[in-house]
């Protein structure tokens, strides 16, 4: 039971980033039906931005819950820039070209910004500090469940429950909702449209930031191309869970995250990655719109 | 037709020749790529024996006799190392070394065996070539393939006596390669290997997998892979509380582990090629490269230098050039090279050259030999 429990939280664990990343790629999916492949790479600057952060803070003295607040903010107003910019150079131009552009359009970024970190810091596994102290009460359990893991879950349930309710209440999310339905017709009942999609980008952003910093204080090392897999991982779970759909992608992101953590606990970490893709595979085969996705006939 | 008698005749001069140019040399046959894609593994194989040869020559030769070099090239490819074996053998060669690439060499091999021929590799690495007793004339002068997980298994077996073993792999092809020797071995010595599992490289962690080592009761973890994957399971390992030996290889013996790993690093043992930069022979080889080259020596130079010593010294201890009498004097003789004091053993690898474990101690690796 101990063995089940302790797969059971890795997989968790693991599925709170893929979902916290999943929310930027179902974001902007839902308003602008792009797939911004450069979002896994904004992920990755989040946690480069934070390690420099943090490491000269901590050269000034300070430590604990202050160096990770703040090196946390930092990176996610850094990220957020970011998003908001990659938009306006990348994509915005090419808002009524076919939708293929704007794909490749995404691909050539996220390729730039690889590059662009490889060469401006280094291509070498860089140490992360611990930023997230291991907590006293949770020292009886520290076998099961790290302080790290509890932070990363709790953080991702907070995000997600705050977004949420941003998109239902606040006058952006109205707009939100209906940039996504209709983005002529929003834009006709006098909806700032450019507006709402750079917001849409600065939170997915911001989110993928959060995502970088916790999981590189988790497992300690970065380098620039973490953010390749990672993405493609939380744009499975963001297909998985129904892309276009806030609570597809964080349902999306646990199920790939419990998928791995059992294929490799139960069966074998050789076949993690045939599970995780065969599920995609089989959900998609009776759900193609995911899990929780709509499925929409072409407007006309 | 005319000719062609013309051709056969000039064949048969040159034939006749070297019959009789036999008597008064010793004849060290250097097959290996010296054009071609991989000239550049074979050609400082090549340079290593003139030197050799020549210093050895100036000295008066061995048994009153020269040494002349059969310099062949192979170019690494099975078909021509065959002609070129044919052809060192027609020319009475007596001892080789070479060839280069481990494909070359098995192709070539039978016919040295069967003419009897002591032949010595200086960068053949394909584990059968020893290990499979085919080709009781083949001996080299570098670590075969498997040499780290054997290395990595009497380690964990005789000094960590550890019991129950997990062994996990990158699923690329060095670090699953060294996996499946560790296992073997473990397997053949009477062990448990209790956990045989490859991982993701680059996957965000692998909490699942060290919950399964734990699960599995593993008393020590064999890794085959690289450093980046290292420095996560090894962290992941501490934090949780289990402590347990972390044994890999050459990919994560590599100062970036520690940086990365930092605290966490701390006993890891890794095996890694032994130094031989502050051997005297081997700066003073390299030195001489420099000297009639006029370039760095490239790779497998002294593991060359080295062949030629141990063959041209067996000849000399045998007092001839009879192949009983020198596969003896191989296995004997401890020789002074670069690479350090070496012998052979009855398989035909070396003893003295290869890898040796390490382990951090106080954030740097440390050797700890056996």
């Amino acid at each position: 039971m101990d063995y089940f429990l302790e797969l059971f939280l890795g997989g968790l664990t693991r599925g709170s980033i893929y979902a916290l990343i999943a929310l930027g790629y179902t974001m902007v999916y839902g308003i602008i039906e792009l797939i911004n492949f450069a979002h896994g790479e904004i992920y990755m600057i989040g946690a480069f931005t934070a390690l420099i952060v943090a490491s000269a803070l901590s050269l000034m003295g300070m430590s604990g819950l202050s160096l990770l607040i703040l090196a946390g903010l930092v990176a996610v107003i850094y990220s957020s820039a970011y998003g908001y910019t990659i938009e306006k150079i990348a994509y915005k131009p090419l808002r009524q070209a076919p939708r293929l552009s704007p794909l490749i359009s995404a691909i050539g970024m996220s390729i730039f910004l690889q590059n662009y970190v490889l060469l401006a810091q280094t291509s070498d596994f860089l140490s992360f500090p611990a930023l997230i102290k291991e907590f006293e009460f949770m020292e009886p359990i520290s076998h099961i469940m790290r302080s790290s893991e509890l932070v990363i879950i709790l953080t991702t349930l907070v995000s997600t429950a705050l977004l949420t309710l941003f998109i239902k209440f606040s006058r952006t999310g109205k707009a939100m909702r209906a940039t996504a339905q209709d983005k002529t017709m929003a834009m006709l009942l006098g909806v700032n449209v450019n507006r709402v999609i750079s917001v849409t980008f600065i939170i997915g952003s911001g989110l993928a930031a959060i995502g970088g910093v916790l999981i590189s204080s988790h497992i300690g090392q970065i380098n620039f191309y973490i953010g390749f897999i990672a993405g493609i991982k939380a744009f499975t779970a963001a297909v998985l869970g129904g892309i276009g759909s806030i609570p597809g992608a964080v349902l999306g992101g646990m199920i790939l995250g419990w998928t791995e953590s059992f294929a490799t606990g139960y069966v074998s970490s050789d076949y993690e990655d045939v599970f995780a893709f065969g599920l995609l595979v089989f959900i998609l085969i009776f759900r193609p719109a995911g899990i929780l996705g709509r499925s929409t006939s072409e407007k006309v | 037709m005319k000719r062609l008698i013309g051709c056969l005749m000039a064949l048969s001069i040159m034939l006749f020749a070297g019959g009789v140019y036999a008597a008064d040399t010793i004849k060290l046959g250097v097959p290996g790529a010296h054009s071609g894609d991989l000239a550049s593994y074979g050609l400082p194989s090549a340079n290593a024996a003139k030197l050799v040869v020549d210093d050895i020559n100036a000295k008066g030769g061995i048994l009153g006799k020269k040494v002349e070099i059969l310099q062949e090239d192979d170019q690494c490819k099975p078909e021509v190392a065959a002609n070129v074996g044919n052809k060192l053998v027609s020319e009475g060669v007596d001892v080789v070394m070479g060839h280069i690439c481990s494909g070359a060499t098995k192709a070539a091999l039978n016919i040295y065996n069967d003419a009897k021929i002591v032949t010595m590799s200086p960068s053949a690495t394909n584990v059968d070539l020893t290990k499979s007793g085919d080709y009781p004339n083949f001996f080299r002068t570098i670590s075969p393939d498997d040499a780290q997980a054997a290395l990595q298994v009497d380690f964990v077996i005789n000094t960590l006596k550890a019991k129950k073993i997990a062994v996990i792999h990158d699923k690329g092809d060095y670090g699953k390669g060294l996996a499946e020797f560790a296992k073997g071995y473990f397997e053949k010595e009477g062990t448990e290997v209790v956990l045989f599992e490859g991982i993701t490289t680059g996957a965000v962690d692998y909490s699942a997998v060290v919950q399964k080592i734990r699960r599995n009761k593993a008393d020590a973890v064999v890794y085959g892979g690289y450093h980046p994957e290292a420095a996560k399971i090894v962290s992941q390992m501490k934090k949780k509380k289990m402590d347990i030996f972390f044994v890999s290889d050459d990919g994560v013996r590599d100062e970036t582990f520690i940086k990365v790993a930092g605290e966490y690093a701390e006993g890891v043992y890794a095996t890694g090629p032994i130094d031989t930069s502050t051997n005297p022979m081997a700066i003073a080889a390299v030195e001489q490269h420099k000297k009639v080259y006029g370039s760095e020596p490239g790779a497998f130079y002294l593991n060359a230098y080295a062949a030629v010593l141990c063959l041209l010294n067996a000849v000399e201890k045998a007092g001839s050039t009879d192949y009983d009498a020198v596969t003896k004097a191989l296995t004997t003789e401890w020789v002074e090279t670069p690479l350090g004091k070496i012998s052979f053993d009855e398989r035909g690898d070396a003893k003295g050259i290869g890898f040796s474990m390490y382990q951090v101690r106080g954030g740097v690796y440390v050797e700890v030999g056996e």
